[in-house]
């Protein structure tokens, strides 16, 4: 038996720790350690992006990370996106346009586009196709993609120009 | 896929990276974004003993400029690289070239350093670092050493850096600014990786005489290449088509080509010639 080490990691906000063999990958650890299934293996030969998740806000192939390198990390999956109570702008659009058939691809396709959206709210359509790059959809010919991300950019500009509601302010004058 | 197993070890800084090479005695590989190295992992084409970990090391990121080079640290990612304010201001080929690599999932991951020293023949920075005269940085146990990429390069996945050495940085000369420079490539539908792609840097007297011009080419044989022949050819000549025509026609013709299920040799050395004239075209005229 090959020698575990300790890692700790903050998935979706909360402190996770495992010990692992260093030759466990990050979306093993994800899957079967801490039963955060959302995150798919697709091509298992970072290509398909199914794996997607955000490690330190950055969106990465969870297939082609060693769960050990990720020690210390925050990692938010498709879990921390947003709950069926209140989707994440992104899930909404997704929802609204379709922008799936199967749906084994959606949650790194989601990921992805997080990855693009936190960087830019405005995305030209070559922008949005270029962020696709790295995820393989083979159902949907990426039409319903591209309008599901051109919505989601709309929901989140219109919450962000939103005035913050006083309901949304605690008494440290946090907005909640 | 899953690796075979292999024991891990951190290094916190060089020292203790060139130490620990020691110590395993070629038993240890070092392991920055993993991105090229953990694939093969998987696929078992490589079984290190022991995973040196330095993607810690935080001297290694990072970009400078000294003098007329920019010198860009192993560990600096591509997306780093890309957001990078002196590489917008200096290098804007560099930006160009990531661009073209991979996709975002893998630019906020691999590194400048690790593709250099990875040295797969069909990676897109060995050409334009040819075309820049790039010099990589190396520590080892006797100190620092700065070798010309020419002869860093020597075979697929082959480079001349020592068994107990690092790579640290990787520097590019500036092209002069009234220069033109630029990165094309045939992308291999699959995998993204270069077929073939040529890397070409020049400047022009005021009246049109070509007095600088580097062409790399990456993807098409077992290692980058400089195409000398098309350099000499330009050299001293002014920048017509009909010039830079019969110059492309020269790109590939010293050099063996790769051959495999989706390009085979003649093809590839069709795509050099093409790529080569569309790159001189873009910088010369």
């Amino acid at each position: 038996m090959a020698k575990k080490y300790p890692v700790q990691v903050k998935v979706n906000g909360k402190m996770k720790s495992a010990e692992v063999e260093p030759r466990l990958l990050l979306v093993h650890l994800l899957r079967d350690e801490f039963d955060l299934t959302g995150t798919h293996i697709g091509c298992d030969t970072s290509q398909c992006g199914a794996c997607t998740v955000m490690l330190d806000g950055m969106a990465v192939k969870s297939c082609t990370i060693l769960a050990i390198q990720a020690d210390g990390a925050e990692i938010t999956t498709v879990e921390g996106l947003g709950s069926r109570e209140e989707l994440h702008p992104i899930q909404q659009g997704f929802w609204e346009k379709h922008g799936l058939q199967c749906g084994f691809c959606t949650p790194g396709v989601m990921m992805a586009v997080n990855g693009l959206l936190q960087e830019n709210i405005n995305p030209s359509e070559a922008e949005i196709r270029e962020a696709l790059d790295g995820v393989i959809c083979r159902c949907t010919g990426y039409q319903f993609i591209v309008k599901a991300v051109q919505h989601a950019a709309e929901l989140i500009r219109e919450q962000q120009s939103q005035p913050v509601s006083l309901e949304n302010v605690t008494t440290r004058g946090d907005v909640s | 896929m899953i690796p075979t197993s292999f024991d891990y070890v951190r290094a916190a800084s060089v020292p203790e990276a060139i130490q620990l090479l020691k110590n395993f005695n070629g038993e240890g590989k070092l392991i920055a974004g993993g991105h090229s190295l953990v694939p093969l992992m998987k696929f078992r084409i490589t079984t290190p003993g022991t995973l040196i970990d330095i993607s810690q090391i935080q001297e290694l990121k990072g970009v400078s400029k000294e003098g007329g080079r920019l010198v860009i640290g192993a560990l600096t990612t591509y997306a780093e690289a890309l957001g990078d304010p002196l590489v917008a201001a200096h290098l804007p080929v560099l930006a160009e070239a990531i661009q073209k690599i991979a996709d975002l999932q893998v630019r906020n991951k691999g590194t400048i350093g690790g593709n250099i020293a990875h040295a797969d023949p069909a990676a897109d920075l060995p050409a334009l670092a040819l075309a820049l005269d790039a010099v990589v940085h190396i520590t080892g146990e006797d100190g620092e050493e700065r070798v010309p990429i020419q002869d860093f390069l020597f075979g697929p996945f082959m480079t001349a850096l020592p068994e107990t050495s690092i790579v640290t940085a990787v520097s590019f000369a500036i092209p002069p600014t009234e220069g033109k420079s630029t990165y094309l490539k045939y992308f291999h539908p699959a995998s993204g990786y270069a077929v073939v792609g040529v890397a070409a840097v020049a400047r022009k007297t005021a009246d049109g005489v070509i007095n600088h011009i580097r062409v790399g080419i990456t993807g098409a044989g077992d290692c980058a290449f400089r195409a000398e022949n098309v350099e000499k050819y330009l050299l001293g000549k002014t920048a017509t088509l009909e010039n830079i025509s019969k110059a492309a026609q020269l790109a590939a013709d010293e050099v063996d080509m790769g051959e495999d299920l989706f390009a085979s040799s003649d093809y590839r050395r069709h795509l050099c010639e093409v790529y080569t004239e569309r790159a001189l075209r873009k910088v010369l005229l």
